[in-house]
C-alpha cells in the first residue's frame, strides 16, 4: 500500500501560528521577531480593526522587501492614532502626507528612489477609506494611470472614524453615520451610491489588485506577499471593522470582519491586470441579518420598527456578489489521512 | 529628547511612554479549563494533554503521560467504553476524537517498542496487601509502588487479571495484550502470589505485618433466579461459561443457546456461544432495548453477528430442550408486568446473566465495615474502614466497568498514601469545565473521524480472534490531530497574533504567552479568537 505523510493539522491554516507546521508556512504574526511596524502605545480604540489590519499588512512587507520599506501615509485615523507628537508607534520608514496627497508623495519616494539607484527598497502608501475612495482618488487613480511603483493599501472601515463617523465614499447602504442619521423613510446611507473602489483600481489595467480582511491573515499576508512580487501600481484593499463607527463590541473586530466576508457583503478575491484570479470562498455562509444585528449602526433596522424589507435589500447585494464571484463554490474538498491535502 | 537625525522628527518606540493598559476595565488572563473527555474518564486520565504530547508524532512522551494515571492503555484502548468520546466537544462538530483508537495504538506501540513504567518510589517501609488481582488491584499496586510502598497481590487465580481475564472474551482482549501489560506492573518490584483466597482479611493482615489493605475482590459470584427447571443441567450461568472459555475449557452448549439478562455480560455470553458453534443465540430480556444496561456498541456488534434478541420477555420455566417465556409489558414507571401470555423457545441451554454479586466472606471478623446491597461502603478516599481497609473495583458501588476499577485502584493508593502519612486525602480544586460554548470553532479544518477497521462478520464465527483492529501511525496522529485541545493552551499564536496593541508577549518556540499589562487595552479580541478556550476576561479590581 502506497502511504503519504499527513498533511492534516489541528488547526487547519486558520490560526496564526502552528505547532506542528515548518516556521516557513506559518504567518508573518507568529514570529516572535517579527517587525512590528505599528507598536505598541497607540492611542487606536479598544478593538481596533485598522491599528491590526497596518500591523499585519506592513510586517508582511517588511518581511517580503527583508526590510527595506518606505510607507507613506494620509492624513486620517491611521496617522492620528500612531503619531501624536512627541509620540510615534513607527517601527518602519514613515512619511506622513496631507489628507488626499499620498498616492503623490508615494509616486515622488519611488521616483526619488529610481533616481537614486535604490531598487531594492520599495514604497508602500495607505490610506483610511476616506482618503483614498473620496479626498484622494485623483491623485491615486493618476498613479494608477502612470503605474509609478507603489503598493497602496486601503484600510476600509467604511466612514470617516475619527472626525466622528461622517460618512463617506465607502459607507455601506443603510449605515447610520453622523451624515446619514436613521430617520425617515430611508434610514441610514442610501443605497445605489459610493464607489467600489477595488473594481475601480481593476479598470486601471494595473498589475495586481486584491481585497482581504483582519478575519483571515494567512490570506492577507499571502496577498501582500504577491503584490510584492510585482512592479508598478498595486492596490490592495483591507476590510477593518471599527467598533466606534460600527457600533461593535471591540471584542468582535474580527468577528465582523469574518462576517462579512461569509455573508458575501465583502467579496474577497485577487486580480492580475484587470480580470479576477481568485476568489476566496465561504467557508461558514451566514445570512447578513446575524451580521447587521451585532452592530449599531443598523440598529434602526431590527427591533419594533425595524425594517425587514431593508434587510432584505442589503440580502440582495450579499446574494448578488456570492453569484458574481461565486463565493459559495467548493474550493476545499474532504480533508483527510489519505487525501494529503491541508 | 535626543537628537535625530536630519528629517527625522520622532524617535523609535516613543509611544512606549504612553503605557494604554490604564485604559483597561477587564483584562484577559490563561486558563485553563477542564477538558470534558478529562472530566469524563473514570480513570482520570489526563487525555487531552497525552494528545497534545502525540500531535507532534512524540508517541513515548504521549504514553508517559497516559501510564501517569493508567498502566494499562493497551487493554483500555479495546474494552473501555470510553465516556471521553461520549463527552467530546468535537462530535458538536462533527465526530468525537476517537481518542480510544489513539490511546491502543499508543499502548500497542509501548509493547512492540518495550517502553517501561516509571520506577517504583523511594521506599517508606510500608508494606500493603493488596487482595484481587483484576484491574481494580493493578491499578492500586502499580500506583501504591510509585509512591514508594513494598505491595503483596493475591488472587484465588491461576494468573492475574481478573474479569479481564476471566470475563471479557479474547476476540475483544486478546491475552499476549493483557500479559504484557500485566508483567509490566509486576516488574516494578510486585510480590505476588496466585492461587490464594484470603479467607480472613484481619489474620492476613495480622500475618503479614501488613499496614493498610485493599480489597479488590470483584464480583465474581454470578447471581442466581429461581427458575423451575425438569432437569438443572440445562442452566449454567454466563460468569463460569466465560471463566471456563478462558480456560480453554469451554461447556457443551448444544446449537440453540439461550441467555437471561440484558447487560454486557449477557452480550459476551452469547457472542461467545456463537464462537463455540451455536446456530442459534438467543438473548431473553424482559425490558425494552432502550433500557437494556449493556451498551449500545456491544449490543450491535453482537447483533451483526447473528445474535437475536426477545425483548420484554421473562424466563418462566425451562423444560427440555424449550423454554417457556412470558411475554412483559412495561408501565408508566418503565417496570416491566407480566401480561400472562407464554410462547416456547427451542433451546438446549439457557445462560444465566442476571448479575454479579461480591463474596465478602473474608470479611465476616471485621464489625466497622459497612455492607450495603451485597457491596462495601467507602469514603471518598475509598477507605471502608478506619484501621486502614481500603476497597474498590466491582466490589464497592460502582458502574462496574474496568476503567472505573482501575480509577478505584488509583485513588485508594492515594487514599492508602494519605492514611500511611496520617492525614486525610485532599482533592486538589478543579478548573471550571471547557464547555463547546467557550470555543471558536471556526479555526479548526473540517476533518471526519478515522475509524478502526474490522474484522468481516463471517470470518468472526469460530474464532476468538480480535475484532477491531488497530490504526496505523498515519491515522493515528492524523487522529490526534483532531483533538480541539479544549480549555488548554495548544500555542497556535492566535492571542499573539490577533492583539492590535502587541500585548502579549511570545517567548519562544513550545513556550507559553504572557499578556503585557502595561499596553493591553482590554479589547477581549484575544479571548474571543483563542480556537480552544484558554482565555478568560476578569474585571479589573480598581
Amino acid at each position: 500500500m502506497k502511504s503519504q505523510p499527513v498533511r492534516f493539522y489541528q488547526v487547519g491554516s486558520f490560526a496564526v501560528g502552528n505547532r506542528l507546521v515548518d516556521k516557513e508556512e506559518r504567518t508573518v504574526q507568529s514570529d516572535a521577531s517579527r517587525s512590528n511596524a505599528l507598536d505598541s502605545g497607540h492611542r487606536a480604540c479598544q478593538g481596533c480593526g485598522e491599528a491590526l489590519g497596518a500591523r499585519y499588512a506592513l510586517d508582511a512587507a517588511m518581511r517580503a522587501t527583508g526590510g527595506q520599506l518606505i510607507a507613506v501615509n494620509a492624513t486620517g485615523c491611521l496617522e492620528v492614532f500612531s503619531t501624536p507628537y512627541p509620540e510615534t508607534s513607527w517601527q518602519v520608514a514613515w512619511l506622513h502626507s496631507l489628507f488626499g496627497n499620498a498616492p503623490a508623495v508615494a509616486t515622488g519616494v519611488a521616483a526619488a528612489l529610481k533616481v537614486k539607484g535604490k531598487r531594492d527598497v520599495r514604497v508602500v502608501a495607505q490610506a483610511g477609506d476616506g482618503g483614498t475612495v473620496d479626498i484622494g482618488f485623483g491623485c491615486l487613480s493618476g498613479m494608477f494611470e502612470r503605474n509609478d511603483d507603489v503598493l497602496f493599501i486601503c484600510y476600509d472601515n467604511e466612514a470617516y472614524m475619527n472626525t466622528g463617523v461622517q460618512r463617506s465614499g465607502a459607507t455601506p447602504p443603510a449605515a447610520r453615520t453622523a451624515t446619514t442619521e436613521a430617520i425617515g423613510s430611508e434610514p441610514g446611507n442610501s443605497f445605489g451610491q459610493g464607489k467600489d473602489l477595488p473594481r475601480l483600481a481593476m479598470a486601471h489595467g494595473i498589475a495586481y489588485v486584491a481585497t482581504a480582511t483582519v478575519a483571515d491573515l494567512h490570506d492577507l499576508e499571502a496577498k501582500v506577499e504577491r503584490a510584492m512580487e510585482f512592479h508598478g501600481a498595486r492596490y490592495l484593499h483591507i476590510l477593518v471593522p471599527c467598533p466606534l463607527g460600527w457600533g461593535s463590541a471591540p471584542c468582535d473586530t474580527i468577528l465582523m470582519a469574518r462576517l462579512a466576508h461569509e455573508t458575501g457583503l465583502f467579496p474577497v478575491f485577487e486580480a492580475e491586470y484587470g480580470v479576477v484570479t481568485a476568489v476566496s470562498s465561504i467557508r461558514r455562509y451566514t445570512p447578513v441579518e446575524s451580521y447587521l444585528s451585532m452592530q449599531g449602526r443598523y440598529a434602526h433596522l431590527f427591533g419594533e420598527g425595524g425594517r425587514p424589507d431593508i434587510v432584505a435589500r442589503i440580502q440582495a447585494i450579499a446574494d448578488r456578489n456570492i453569484s458574481t464571484f461565486g463565493l459559495l463554490q467548493e474550493s476545499v474538498v474532504g480533508v483527510g489521512p489519505e487525501t494529503g491535502s491541508q | 529628547m535626543k537628537k535625530l537625525p536630519f528629517a527625522i522628527t520622532l524617535e523609535v518606540g516613543s509611544s512606549h511612554a504612553n503605557r494604554t493598559g490604564s485604559w483597561r476595565v477587564e483584562r484577559p488572563v490563561y486558563v485553563d479549563r477542564v477538558p470534558p473527555c478529562n472530566n469524563a474518564c473514570p480513570a482520570g486520565e489526563n487525555i487531552q494533554h497525552w494528545l497534545y504530547d502525540a500531535e507532534p508524532g512524540d508517541y513515548e512522551t504521549a504514553w508517559r503521560r497516559l501510564v501517569e494515571d493508567n498502566p494499562l492503555p493497551a487493554v483500555m484502548g479495546r474494552i473501555c467504553y470510553h465516556p471521553c468520546e461520549t463527552a467530546c466537544n468535537r462530535a458538536q462538530l462533527d465526530e468525537a476524537v476517537g481518542i480510544n483508537a489513539i490511546e491502543r495504538f499508543l499502548g500497542d506501540l509501548a509493547i512492540e517498542r518495550g517502553w517501561t513504567l516509571p520506577l517504583a518510589g523511594i521506599a517508606t517501609g510500608k508494606q500493603v496487601l493488596v487482595i484481587g488481582g483484576g484491574p481494580s488491584g493493578l491499578s492500586a499496586a502499580y500506583h501504591l509502588r510509585r509512591l514508594g510502598h513494598e505491595v503483596r497481590l493475591v488472587d484465588s487465580a491461576p494468573k492475574l487479571g481478573g474479569m479481564m481475564r476471566y470475563g471479557i472474551p479474547a476476540y475483544r482482549l486478546p491475552r499476549a495484550v493483557l500479559d504484557a501489560e500485566v508483567e509490566r506492573i509486576v516488574a516494578l518490584g510486585i510480590d505476588v502470589e496466585l492461587n490464594h483466597t484470603v479467607s480472613d482479611v484481619e489474620r492476613e493482615r495480622r500475618e503479614g505485618g501488613f499496614d493498610a489493605v485493599f480489597l479488590a475482590v470483584g464480583a465474581q459470584l454470578s447471581r442466581r433466579v429461581e427458575i423451575p427447571a425438569g432437569d438443572s443441567s440445562h442452566i449454567l450461568d454466563a460468569v463460569s461459561l466465560l471463566h471456563r472459555v478462558a480456560e480453554n475449557d469451554p461447556p457443551l452448549l448444544g446449537r440453540r443457546v439461550a441467555v437471561y439478562g440484558g447487560g454486557d455480560t449477557a452480550l459476551d455470553a452469547a457472542r461467545t456461544a456463537r464462537r463455540l458453534g451455536a446456530t442459534d443465540a438467543v438473548i431473553i430480556y424482559r425490558r425494552s432495548r432502550e433500557r437494556m444496561p449493556a451498551h449500545a456498541d456491544e449490543l450491535e456488534e453482537a447483533i451483526v453477528e447473528g445474535v437475536t434478541v426477545r425483548w420484554l420477555s421473562t424466563v418462566s420455566r425451562v423444560e427440555d430442550n424449550r423454554i417457556m417465556l412470558e411475554k412483559m409489558r412495561l408501565n408508566e414507571e418503565g417496570f416491566p408486568e407480566p401480561t400472562g401470555v407464554f410462547e416456547a423457545l427451542d433451546a438446549d441451554v439457557l445462560v444465566l446473566a442476571v448479575g454479579q454479586d461480591t463474596d465478602l466472606s473474608l470479611l465476616e471478623e471485621e464489625s466497622d465495615i459497612a455492607i450495603k446491597d451485597g457491596v462495601v461502603e467507602v469514603s471518598p478516599a475509598m477507605m471502608a474502614s478506619p484501621k486502614g481497609i481500603f476497597a474498590g473495583g466491582d466490589a464497592v458501588p460502582s458502574e462496574r466497568t474496568a476503567t472505573v476499577a482501575i480509577g478505584h485502584g488509583k485513588r485508594a493508593a492515594l487514599g492508602i498514601d494519605a492514611y500511611l502519612a496520617g492525614h486525610d486525602l485532599v482533592d486538589p480544586p478543579r478548573g471550571e469545565l471547557a464547555t463547546f460554548a467557550h470555543l471558536n470553532t471556526w479555526y479548526y479544518a473540517d476533518a471526519p473521524r478515522t475509524h478502526r477497521p474490522e474484522l468481516e462478520v463471517a470470518r468472526r464465527q469460530g474464532t476468538f480472534d480480535e475484532i477491531v483492529g488497530g490504526l496505523t501511525e498515519a491515522t493515528a496522529l492524523f487522529e490526534a490531530r483532531r483533538c480541539l485541545s479544549c480549555g488548554n493552551c495548544f500555542g497556535c499564536d492566535n492571542c499573539f497574533g490577533v492583539c492590535p496593541d502587541n500585548a502579549v508577549i511570545k517567548f519562544g518556540e513550545w513556550e507559553k504567552y504572557e499578556f503585557n499589562y502595561d499596553f493591553c487595552k482590554g479589547c477581549g479580541i484575544c479571548a474571543r479568537e483563542c480556537p480552544c478556550g484558554a482565555i478568560a476576561m476578569i474585571p479589573e479590581q480598581t
